[in-house]
């Protein structure tokens, strides 16, 4: 069981999720984060006033999955938020002591796999 | 617009008066219009669509006053008229022939209809377009179509001079800007995830609240075509209050029966869509007949927005709908339910005046076949000249930062200060993120 983090790009979020949806990956928190993992600063005039804007809006995946989903969930997320330049983002997989399903009480794995309807 | 007023050679105080407010209400329903459209497009692209109406309060006015007006209102050529008013020769404080007031408050009247018309297309391109290709169009539509289907229905064109009554623009603004749209559409082609990705409105707030000021203006649009204080004015200021509040209570029901919950934003449309139909028979159909225009008019309109978003054409904000539609059935319901008793110049139909309908019918079909058939050649050639649209990469980004360098809803965390005179900063190259 592991908590697969993704940081995209915001407009390549749908695309992402187009990807997890099709992975069967179903389980997903998204979040509006701002960060910089190195790529060029945009600058901007407001008035007289002209900035770098060291901070990018990103798009912040939380998917807790069980062990065979790691790689197809992995792999959705880097298909989805690829261009190919600087700023695509990061994925960070992460062990996970423990998940409930707030809902049944369920734990550990049955709390991460999808309800099947 | 084509009521024929007694020739008066004096200016009157009243109407002067009544024309400089008019105007400047006319001038606010464009900001208003951006309020409107940026609410209906994704936060990313808010500012590029506000500034593509502010952008046309700047190319329409020049272009307007440079040959614009002239070519509309100069003469009784059947196609288009002189160039004596070029650059505002002759244009003074005498008043304008068949009004009582001053020339210049005329074309200054006559400039915001410009305007705003402009500003109307651009809801068809939000969000992909790029702003000087934008900026070039409008500058040419503004001379090139506008100019010329103002003169045919109120500068003395073959439209008026045939019979055709339209109030206040339900041929140049209303249809010319919403079958403009459709061609504008067809050219610049599709956003790259329209039809795949829901793209949202971003604010609906921005919807209400610019429709609001919209029909605010509207009444210096409708009441201010009338040229005075007169009779028809005060008829087609009352219509203004009339017909969209009939045409809200037909969106609600239809809202009503087609989802079951009415949307505040299917509102603000029907607020646009009754002033709209009100504009061209606003003086000369009675109070009745305007609120039956408008519960029955807003019917058309709202199957075609219901209709177009199934269709492969991204005609972004329904501008064909909202405008071009709205505009058709409002010039053919003159032509069904004119009254001379309230007009003093013509009947319907319905009160035995079967001519008024054909020329009616006349304009209906001349000027979508002209509007559509003009921008899409027009916007075909500046294609070949520079991009109409913006690259996928920049689309994705968001034309408000890719074009204008801003945001509008900026935070400034981690913004880092620009000073170029600073120590060292002088030089210094900024490096920018290199769009692909």
């Amino acid at each position: 069981m592991k908590l697969v983090i993704g940081i995209v790009r915001p407009e390549k979020a749908n695309d992402v999720l187009e990807a997890l949806y099709r992975a069967e990956v179903r389980g997903v928190s998204l979040s509006r984060v701002q960060g910089h993992g190195g790529e060029l600063e945009r600058v901007e005039t407001y008035r007289g006033t002209t900035v770098k804007m060291g901070l990018a809006e990103k798009a912040r995946f939380e998917i807790a999955v069980s062990d065979e989903f790691v790689q197809p969930t992995v792999d959705a997320l880097c298909e989805g938020a690829r261009t190919g330049e600087v700023g695509d983002g990061k994925i960070f997989v992460v062990p996970l002591e423990q998940a409930v399903r707030i809902r049944t009480g369920e734990t550990d794995t049955s709390a991460v796999t999808p309800v099947v309807k | 617009m084509s009521l024929p007023i007694a020739a008066a050679a004096q200016v009157d105080t009243g109407d002067t008066a009544w024309m400089l407010v008019a105007t400047a209400l006319v001038l606010l329903m464009t900001p208003a219009l951006g309020l409107f459209y940026a609410g209906l497009v994704r936060s990313k692209n808010t500012l590029n669509t506000f500034m593509m109406c502010i952008a046309a309060i700047a190319i329409a006015t020049v272009t307007w006053a440079a040959v614009g007006y002239s070519l509309a209102f100069d003469g009784t050529g059947d196609l288009i008229g002189g160039l004596d008013y070029a650059f505002l020769q002759g244009v003074d404080f005498t008043p304008r022939d068949g009004t009582t007031i001053p020339h210049l408050v005329f074309f200054a009247f006559q400039a915001t209809f410009c305007i705003i018309t402009v500003a109307l297309i651009s809801g068809a391109v939000v969000e992909r377009m790029r702003f000087s290709a934008f900026l070039v169009f409008a500058a040419l539509w503004s001379v090139l179509v506008y100019a010329v289907l103002a003169h045919w229905g109120f500068g003395g064109g073959w439209l008026m001079e045939g019979g055709t009554l339209d109030f206040a623009g339900g041929i140049a603004v209303e249809m010319a800007s919403g079958f403009s749209a459709l061609a504008a559409a067809l050219v610049v082609r599709a956003r790259k995830d329209y039809g795949r990705q829901a793209l949202l409105p971003h604010n609906a707030i921005y919807v209400v609240l610019g429709a609001g000021l919209l029909w605010f203006g509207w009444f210096g649009f409708n009441g201010g075509s009338g040229f005075s204080t007169g009779d028809a004015s005060v008829l087609a200021f009352t219509n203004t209050l009339l017909t969209p509040a009939c045409a809200l209570i037909t969106w609600f029901a239809l809202d009503l029966i087609r989802g079951r919950k009415v949307t505040a934003i299917g509102a603000a449309t029907a607020i646009i869509v009754g002033c709209v139909l009100i504009t061209p028979a606003g003086g000369f159909i009675s109070p009745g007949w305007a609120m039956a225009l408008g519960f029955l008019g807003a019917l058309p309109c709202y199957a075609v927005i219901v209709w177009r978003p199934r269709t492969r054409v991204d005609e972004t904000l329904d501008v064909l709908a909202a405008h071009g539609i709205a505009g058709f059935t409002g010039i053919l319901a003159i032509g069904l339910v004119a009254q001379i008793t309230w007009n003093g110049v013509a009947d319907g139909i319905f009160y035995g005046n079967a001519a008024q309908l054909w020329d009616q019918a006349l304009a209906a079909i001349a000027t979508p076949a002209y509007a559509f058939g003009m921008t899409f050649v027009l916007l075909k050639l500046i294609g070949l000249v520079m991009p109409l649209r913006a690259s996928e990469h920049d689309e994705a980004v968001g034309m408000d930062v890719v074009q204008h360098g801003e945001e509008a809803y900026v935070t400034g965390e981690g913004a880092i200060l620009v000073i170029p005179d600073g120590p060292g900063e002088k030089d210094k190259e900024v490096p920018v993120a290199n769009p692909v």
